[in-house]
């Protein structure tokens, strides 16, 4: 349905998208995805997905569009975000030409990559129409694809709910000290992003002291949800929402905790590479994720926060306004990622 | 050298037969001999002086010794050195007071099942010890652990107290001496297998007592091997990756190889990394050293010559306890690891035990059904394991018949090459073949090629050790034979000695095998998103915390290498099963 939609728009749009882009921006005139794409895309036959999204969100969405286009086969490459960005940055100099579409939950990194000019510049109707231009780059490099929030949680069975934490300063108080699991700003993009926030909100004596508590360091910040469900540590300091969310859903015993102190805030921004070896496979699976379907899927599958402000959240999580979310500073991320991985890595041996 | 020189002897009678002859050998024996030394050369040497050259040269290639000096006024260089050490050394040690005393009940007593027990010791060695330390995680993390779930429940323990842990310095040591006491045992079995029994009874025939003859005898003699078992251990856990990489991380610690890793992430600093992985391979080498002086003092004191069956000491009433002895130290590498892992992979949630109630096949589905990365890696991981034993036995063939029967000037040198592997710890290579492969000629970085060199560079040693010594049993005549009617020494070799040395080609074949689907430390240097292998996808499922899409790709994989060894070991009529020793990657 929303192909048919999409190509009728595409008798209509060109002159009208092109004459806004000029007016609105340095990006290019939103792209309709005309049949001919379509088959461009299905004679390729595959499409690569580098994502730091949790597995079980981003495998079905591959799913999804597989099974909408048949014939594109996506290939999934998952990791945490920061070893996304040196697995990207090694293929690249190496001239291993392989991604397609890059997803990414450190914003910073399409800084980083737009200044090499590694992005090609793509807008769909659905970007330039639904996506507010806070978070899209107004070259149309990229555009976040949605939000979520790195969240305090904890294990109900664990600690009772009058001894939780309320927020980033409560963990420091020694009745957590082996309790808690976190994750680690060397591999994991939310929680650069976060680290970023905290520090600039808290300072680093936080950090300092939130060393001293024996903290169990995982890696990604999709794992303290998984280490909290099975009962290794009672609270974790940090965490994807949508995963502690979608573990209480499957009546995980799991409370999320927005600290009074403010949540950090991530967006997910995605693009095109220039050097995509599947060219119109990269476009139709970015165009179709940034689609009304491909957005509802991701919030009726995980509840983060669409990009697209038709698509509606998901019932039973909280309204994303009604959170006090930390700023978020992907230029600050840029200017200090390699700062702040070392400070952590001296404060928390690893 | 010898050989030939006989052969042209003969040519000498048949003068118009002559040129053509020499002419054929000069044209294809020769050069490829002298080609698979100059392979070998760039296999070994280009790495390793791309490694040196980096570890001497700052950022912007202009030679320095920085490097080293900022490594080791560097706390986070330093302990992590320390840490490694004491790791070593510890695991040495528990692997010598576990596999000697067991390597002995299996080799000279009458202990019921010990057939049964040194099956299952050789079974661990399938295992990659990553997983191992997977499964104990399941078992031992100090809340979520299944054992310390059961304590509780049996003890009554309070909730956030904790019998085990295995997120800490011992615990790692624990999970590494688990997967790294069958090397030990292999070798302290094998010993006592050979060791003359004349001694022994002329020891008991002099009134000396069991026990008496334990100590002055079999103690002494089997003192080198342990030695040597110590040296084997202590250098597997020196160069181990993947154990590491699951625990200590968690734990807040960094051991040499997780280190030398960490500076291959974002920023990467390949002078740095360079420079880190020199200290571990100077290490390597000086132990070797140390451990063939070990093993040269033991080949020349106690093997050669035929002597008595070893003596068979009787327990009597200590029989079954010490056959259940034996399974409580195979609990611990083998049934509990594997029954954590199959409860994870037919689990939800990996904490808690199945019940008929709770049994899924999500994982099974969510590993073959979504995730997209497990067919091409299962598909590289068996490519590459494949084309490595393969060409790997190839090579180490025709580098065991050219120093074996003296083929070339100069076969010491190739025999020297073929073993140097053997010094450089995986990860080190990795990082070497990744700064000799990323740049013009040979760009092989993101190929599943770059991953085949390492691969056959790493299993090299063994192979070769293994089918050098299976040279010793086919006599240069028949060889000789064939050269005299007229086959150049390549097609005598095809013809005539690799038939013969059937078993052991499979054996070796099986070997290489095996190790290159257990390989992790290489591979996670040199993989790139095109050429992941199975141990790298478990790696990378390990940082976001997919347990059971782990579980069952680790027991697929176990399974798979399982019925490959399997099928080997019928062809080659199951006499080689006690070959699957020497190192393995970690």
């Amino acid at each position: 349905m929303r192909r048919r939609t999409l190509l009728k728009a595409a008798a209509l749009a060109p002159p009208l998208a092109s004459f806004g882009a000029r007016v609105v921006s340095a990006a290019p005139a939103p792209e309709v995805i005309t049949s001919t794409v379509i088959e461009a895309a299905k004679k390729e036959g595959k499409v690569s997905y580098y994502t730091a999204m949790d597995l079980s969100v981003a495998e079905p969405l591959a799913k999804a569009f597989e099974a909408k286009f048949g014939g594109i086969k996506v290939a999934v490459e998952r990791t945490g975000a920061e070893r996304l960005f040196n697995r990207i940055a090694q293929e690249m100099a190496s001239s291993i030409r392989r991604a397609d579409v890059v997803n990414s939950s450190d914003a910073a990194h399409f800084i980083s990559w737009k200044r090499q000019d590694w992005l090609q510049p793509f807008v769909t109707v659905d970007t330039a129409e639904n996506v507010p231009d806070d978070q899209r780059d107004p070259d149309g490099t990229f555009v976040n694809q949605r939000t979520h929030l790195s969240v305090i949680a904890y294990n109900s069975s664990l600690i009772r709910p009058e001894d939780a934490p309320k927020g980033f300063n409560d963990l420091l108080d020694p009745k957590y000290a082996g309790k808690l699991v976190k994750g680690h700003p060397g591999y994991s993009g939310t929680i650069m992003t976060a680290t970023q926030q905290i520090a600039r909100e808290l300072g680093w004596e936080y950090f300092e002291k939130l060393a001293k508590q024996k903290v169990l360091q995982v890696q990604s910040a999709t794992e303290p949800p998984k280490k909290i469900e099975a009962g290794e540590r009672a609270v974790a300091v940090d965490g994807s929402d949508y995963l502690f969310w979608m573990a209480r859903e499957r009546n995980a015993p799991i409370e999320i905790v927005h600290a009074t102190e403010g949540t950090p805030q991530i967006s997910n921004p995605m693009a095109v590479f220039k050097s995509a070896p599947n060219p119109n496979a990269a476009r139709l699976l970015f165009a179709w994720i940034m689609s009304g379907e491909g957005q509802a899927f991701i919030v009726n599958l995980s509840g983060q926060y669409p990009a697209d402000r038709r698509v509606k959240a998901k019932t039973g999580r909280p309204a994303l306004s009604s959170i006090k979310t930390l700023r978020e500073d992907p230029a600050e991320v840029e200017r200090t990622a390699e700062e702040i991985k070392a400070k952590y890595a001296r404060l928390f041996k690893v | 050298m010898r050989g030939s020189s006989r052969s042209e002897a003969v040519l000498g009678e048949l003068p118009q037969e002559r040129t053509w002859r020499s002419a054929v050998r000069l044209d294809f024996s020769r050069p490829v001999l002298v080609a698979v030394t100059l392979l070998l050369a760039v296999m070994i040497i280009l790495p390793m002086g791309w490694l040196v050259a980096y570890s001497l040269s700052d950022k912007e290639g202009h030679a320095t010794l920085g490097n080293f000096v900022a490594l080791f006024t560097d706390p986070s260089f330093v302990d992590p050195l320390i840490t490694t050490l004491v790791i070593a050394f510890s695991v040495s040690a528990i692997c010598c007071l576990v596999a000697a005393p067991l390597g002995w009940l299996v080799a000279r007593t009458d202990m019921p099942i010990r057939r049964t027990v040194h099956t299952l010791v050789m079974a661990s060695l399938v295992t990659p010890p990553f997983v191992g330390a997977i499964a104990w995680e399941m078992l031992a993390a100090p809340n979520s652990g299944l054992l310390n779930q059961l304590w509780r429940s049996l003890s009554g323990m309070p909730a956030d107290e904790a019998l085990l842990d295995i997120y800490n310095l011992p615990g790692l040591i624990f999970v590494i001496a688990c997967y790294t006491f069958p090397y030990v045992f292999i070798l302290v079995a094998n010993a006592l297998d050979r060791m003359p029994g004349e001694l022994e009874d002329a020891s008991s025939m002099l009134g000396a007592r069991t026990w008496q003859t334990a100590r002055l005898i079999t103690v002494p003699l089997a003192l080198p091997t342990l030695l040597a078992g110590a040296l084997v251990a202590f250098l597997q856990a020196l160069n181990l990756f993947g154990s590491p990489a699951i625990l200590a991380i968690p734990a807040g610690f960094h051991t040499l190889t997780t280190r030398i890793w960490s500076l291959f992430q974002f920023p990467p600093k390949p002078e740095l990394a360079a420079a880190a992985s020199l200290p571990l391979l100077l290490l390597t080498i000086m132990l070797l050293r140390a451990q063939s002086l070990a093993l040269g003092r033991r080949g020349y004191a106690v093997l050669g010559g035929k002597y008595g069956q070893p003596r068979v000491v009787r327990l009597g009433w200590l029989r079954w306890p010490a056959a259940l002895a034996a399974l409580l130290v195979l609990a611990l590498p083998l049934f509990l690891p594997y029954a954590a892992l199959f409860n994870s992979a037919f689990s939800r949630v990996a904490s808690r035990l199945v019940t008929p109630q709770t049994f899924t096949l999500h994982n099974v589905r969510f590993t073959f059904l979504e995730l997209s990365s497990t067919m091409p890696a299962l598909k590289n991981t068996f490519l590459l394991a494949i084309g490595a034993a393969t060409l790997g036995a190839l090579l180490a063939l025709l580098i065991a018949y050219i120093v074996a029967r003296r083929a070339v000037p100069g076969h010491k040198l190739l025999s020297f090459l073929a073993t140097a592997p053997l010094a450089i710890p995986g990860i080190v290579l990795g990082v070497g073949l990744f700064l000799a492969y990323t740049r013009p000629p040979l760009t092989l970085y993101g190929t599943l090629w770059i991953l085949l060199i390492a691969f056959i560079t790493i299993e090299l040693p063994a192979a070769y050790q293994q089918l050098s010594s299976a040279f010793h049993a086919v006599h240069p005549e028949l060889e000789e034979a064939g050269r005299m009617l007229g086959a150049t020494q390549l097609r005598t070799l095809a013809d005539i000695t690799v038939p013969l040395l059937r078993s052991a080609m499979i054996a070796t074949w099986c070997f290489i095998f095996v190790a290159v689907i257990r390989e992790l430390s290489a591979a996670v240097i040199l993989f790139t998103s095109e050429t992941k292998v199975l141990s790298v996808l478990i790696f990378d499922l390990k940082e976001s915390g997919d347990v059971g899409a782990i579980a069952v790709l680790s027991l697929a994989m176990v399974g798979i290498t399982t019925i490959v060894i399997a099928i080997a070991n019928r062809l080659a009529g199951g006499r080689e099963a006690g070959r699957l020793h020497a190192r393995a990657a970690g």
